[in-house]
This record gives structure tokens, sequence and C-alpha cells, in this order.
């Protein structure tokens, strides 16, 4: 009894910290990018602009939810909700502590992150296909052929973790850096997924199923109010768990020493969405061709390259 | 990507450098002394209205804002009514510029806001200040070689008499 009352806990706890985290992502990202750009951000709503986010809310859902008449009413309304289940339902495997995390022991862990983000191509392609609309049409295509290339080599740049681990358990890899963190043998296969965890949640610089200079928004074009949110708290969703993914892949998870292992996830995790949000203040957004030809001639040998140097390296051992 | 690099962590100091915002409502900014903002009529040194309706401002405004109708009095030309209509000033300053009496002038205000667009037409007597504006001195009806009462031909500051032309004299 005890243990499915705890298991609730956890699940309600989780499900509530990551939407009130994403929805105050919507405001930290904008102050951040306020200070980059050496401006202020918003900082009128509440202390420092902390009830932006209130506002925001209050905004986005009492805007008129139009179903545009030319669309695909059915295949329009499921598909921002796909982005946000599927982003959700990958938080299930995360191992926050060893305590709290949902299914952090599940052995296939990983397996599940893959397939959980690779259903959040379905939601893009879906939208900007019941949209019926001919840019949200464009920008549902590039972010088919981007995620769908990119998921390849995030694949395949987490081999190297899962030999140097043998288990496709998260929490058993997070235990297996007690030593050593994995960024340091697997430092390679680090920079070639969190290059793949940007393009996978479509953030900037690899933004371009919705590149707002070329595509009006994109996939998300048609939508609006609480429809559009659910996409944009789902991206925002996706970047807490990327980070999420390459701290307990690459960082040691919740291990550290002194504070609790809760504020050493946090800390972590919130370390790399500062860096998300720092690549979208920094850097201009590649060219389409540019973007499917860094993935596969240069990401998958190297992804490659080092699936195999790992392997040679165990195999001396 | 070397390049890239350096980007990020140049971006990343801009969070230790100043703002450059200015909090406008506590804050005001500095506005020069010849900002374009909310017009004005001004007078002359006499207190006397110096537009004398010659329609040049509301031809040169390229929005067609401006708008007013010429009466006279004691052979002074006034505006009976004067008209401009804010919501569609564009501030560019061109009837200031037209106006060959300095009587329509851009001052630094910009604070003019309002909840409904009617009242952003301003009539004659929300335009027209007591003061001079930017030219104290400037009289048009004292430089000009109009006759007005108490003024006749040829009084006006740097005029001579006019030339009879029909008489002998040299
Ligand atoms: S500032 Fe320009 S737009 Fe405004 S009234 Fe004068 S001429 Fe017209
Ligand atoms: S140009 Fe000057 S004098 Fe002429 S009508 Fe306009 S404000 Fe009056």
């Amino acid at each position: 009894m005890n243990l499915i009352l705890f298991g609730l806990l956890n699940i309600v706890g989780i499900l509530l910290m990551l939407v009130i985290g994403a929805a105050l992502l919507t405001w930290i990202e904008r102050r951040l990018l306020g200070f980059w750009q050496d401006r202020r951000g918003p900082n009128r709503v509440g202390p420092f602009g902390s009830l932006q986010v209130v506002a925001d809310m209050i905004k986005i859902l009492f805007k008129q939810d139009w179903i545009p008449p030319f669309a695909d009413p059915v295949v329009f309304v499921l598909a921002p909700a796909v982005v946000m289940v599927a982003a959700l339902l990958a938080f299930a495997v995360v191992p926050v502590t060893p305590s709290i995390g949902i299914a952090g022991n599940l052995n296939i862990g990983i397996l599940f992150f893959l397939a959980m983000t690779s259903l959040s191509v379905y939601s893009v392609v879906l939208a900007g296909w019941a949209s019926n609309n001919k840019y949200s049409l464009l920008g549902g295509m590039r972010a088919a052929a981007q995620m769908v290339s990119y998921e390849v080599f995030m694949g395949l740049a987490l081999i190297g973790v899962v030999m140097l681990t043998g288990s496709f358990s998260l929490a058993d890899i997070v235990r297996a850096q007690q030593e050593l963190w994995f960024v340091v043998p697997q430092f390679l296969g680090f920079i070639v997924f969190m290059i793949a965890g940007i393009a996978e949640t479509h953030r900037l610089p690899f933004d371009l199923p919705e590149g707002e200079n070329e595509l009006g928004a994109g996939f998300h074009t048609e939508y609006s109010s609480m429809k559009f949110g659910m996409f944009f708290v789902g991206e925002y969703i996706g970047i807490i768990l990327v980070s999420a993914m390459i701290v307990i892949l690459f960082f040691g998870g919740w291990q550290g020493p002194l504070l609790p292992p809760i504020l050493w996830f946090a800390i972590k995790t919130g370390a790399f969405v500062g860096f998300f949000i720092l690549l979208r203040a920094a850097l201009p957004r590649p060219r389409y061709d540019q973007l499917m030809a860094y993935g596969w001639k240069l990401m998958l040998p190297l992804s490659l390259l080092n699936i195999a140097v790992t392997g040679a390296v165990m195999l001396t051992h | 990507m070397l390049s890239s690099i350096r980007t990020l962590w140049y971006t990343f100091l801009h969070l230790f450098h100043h703002s450059e915002t200015v909090q406008y409502p506590e804050q005001m900014p500095y506005l020069a002394p010849r900002y374009r903002g909310r017009i004005v009529l001004s007078r002359d040194p006499d207190g006397e209205e110096r537009c004398v309706s010659c329609y040049l401002c509301a031809v040169a405004c390229p929005v067609d804002c401006i708008s007013l109708q010429k009466t006279e009095e004691d052979g002074r030309w006034y505006p009976e009514w004067f008209r401009i209509n804010f919501s569609r000033c564009i501030f560019c300053g061109f009837c200031e510029e037209a106006c060959p009496t300095y009587a329509i002038q851009l001052t630094p205000d910009f604070e003019m806001s309002e909840y409904e667009r009617e009242n952003l037409i301003y009539e004659k007597e929300d335009l027209l200040i007591s003061g001079t504006g930017k030219y104290p001195d400037y009289s048009f009806y004292r430089v000009s070689g109009l006759a007005i009462p108490g003024k006749g031909k040829g009084e006006a500051e740097r005029e001579r008499p006019p030339i009879d032309t029909r008489a002998l004299l040299p």
C-alpha cells in the first residue's frame, strides 16, 4: 500500500515539476535572452517579472481557439497532444535520484527514451499535414527529415555509454559513473548526443521546422490558443528532457558531493537548460542542406568512430 | 566550429554587461530640445496667434492630418478652427519646416496616449499655447509688409516707406 502511494506521489510530483518547470522556463528563457542581449527581459509582473508566466497563461487560455475550416480537425487537435504526451512519457524512465523517478530501473530505459522522442516526430508531421497549409507542410517535412536523420546518430552516440555500462537501464548508467563521469571517456559521444538533442527538440540553431523568417511559424503556423501553448510547453519539456538525459548519461546524474542528490540533479540539468538558451542567443541558423550534410557527413561518421574506438579500447583491456 | 564556441563565450559574457534598457515610466529618457513630439501652435511676443492660415502646413503634411479654416479680422488672418489628427501624424516635422510664421512647432513630449481614437484629434484650443515656443522674438506682422490696424504700409521693421511711383521727385 505504501509502495503504491509512494509511486503515485512520485508520478504526480514529477508531472507537476515538469509542467511548472516548463512554464517557468518560458520566463527564464526570455530573461536570460534579455541579459545576453543587454536588455532586461520581462521584469514588470510580480517580483523580477516571475508572474509573467501567469499573465501569459491567462492570455493564452483566453485566446480564440480556432480550427481552420480547411484543416483536418481530428488530426489537427491530436497533433499538439502527441508532442506533450511523448515528452512527458519519456520522463518516466528518468531516474532523478535513487528513490525519485517513476521507472528509473527499467531495463530498456534508453530504448524507451529513444522511442518516445521518435514519437514526437509524428506530432510535428501531423500538425504540418493537418493544417493544410503550404508553410506548415514544409515545416512538417523539414522536421521529419531532420529528426529522422538526427535520430540515427542520437542512438549511435549512446551505444558507447551502453557498452561501458553493460546495461540499458538509466539508473545503472548513473551508478556506473561513481568514479568517473562518462563525459571523459565518451567525450565524442557527448558532443554528438548533445547536438542531436538540440536537433531533436528543434531548438535554435536547428529550428528549421519553424524558421520564422522563411516559413511563418512552420508547422504550428495555424495553431492558436492552448493548442499552440501545448507545442510551446512540449518544446520546453523536450529541452528539460534532453538536458536531464545529458546529465544522466554523461555527467553522473544525481551524484555529487555534499549537496543532496536531487539538488545536484537540478543544478546540472539547469546548467544544460541554460546552455540551450545560450545557444539560441548566440548562434545563427544553418541552411537546410548544410544541416543535412552536417548530420550525415560529419556526425554519423563521428558517432561510428566513437563506437569503434570504445569497442577497441574495451577489447584491449 | 571554433568561431561558434567563441561566439557562445562572448554572448555569455554579456550576462555581466550593463543593461542598455531605460526603465521608461520610472526613468525618463533624455529628449533633445529639437525632439519631434506633440505639436503646438505658438503665439508671437505680443500674445497674438502666429498662425496666419496660409495652409502651407496642411499642404506639406504627407499624411494629410492637418485641417484648418481661414477667417479674417481687421486685416489679419486667423484659423477659425485648426485640427490635427494625431492618430495619423507621423511626427515628421514637415509642417514646422513649411510654416512661414514659426506658428506650428513640434515639442519634446510624446506622452499623449488615449484609450479612444477620437481623443487624439486635437482642436485649436488644445494646440494653442500662450508662449512663443522656440522663437521668442519673431513676430510675422512686424516684419511683413502687410498693412494691419496700427501698422501702415512701410512701417514694419527694416522696411522703408513705399515709393510713390507716380511722383516726379527723384
Ligand atoms: S509632423 Fe508631419 S505628419 Fe505630423 S502634422 Fe506635421 S507634417 Fe503632418
Ligand atoms: S503653415 Fe503655419 S501659418 Fe500656415 S496655416 Fe500652418 S501653422 Fe498656420
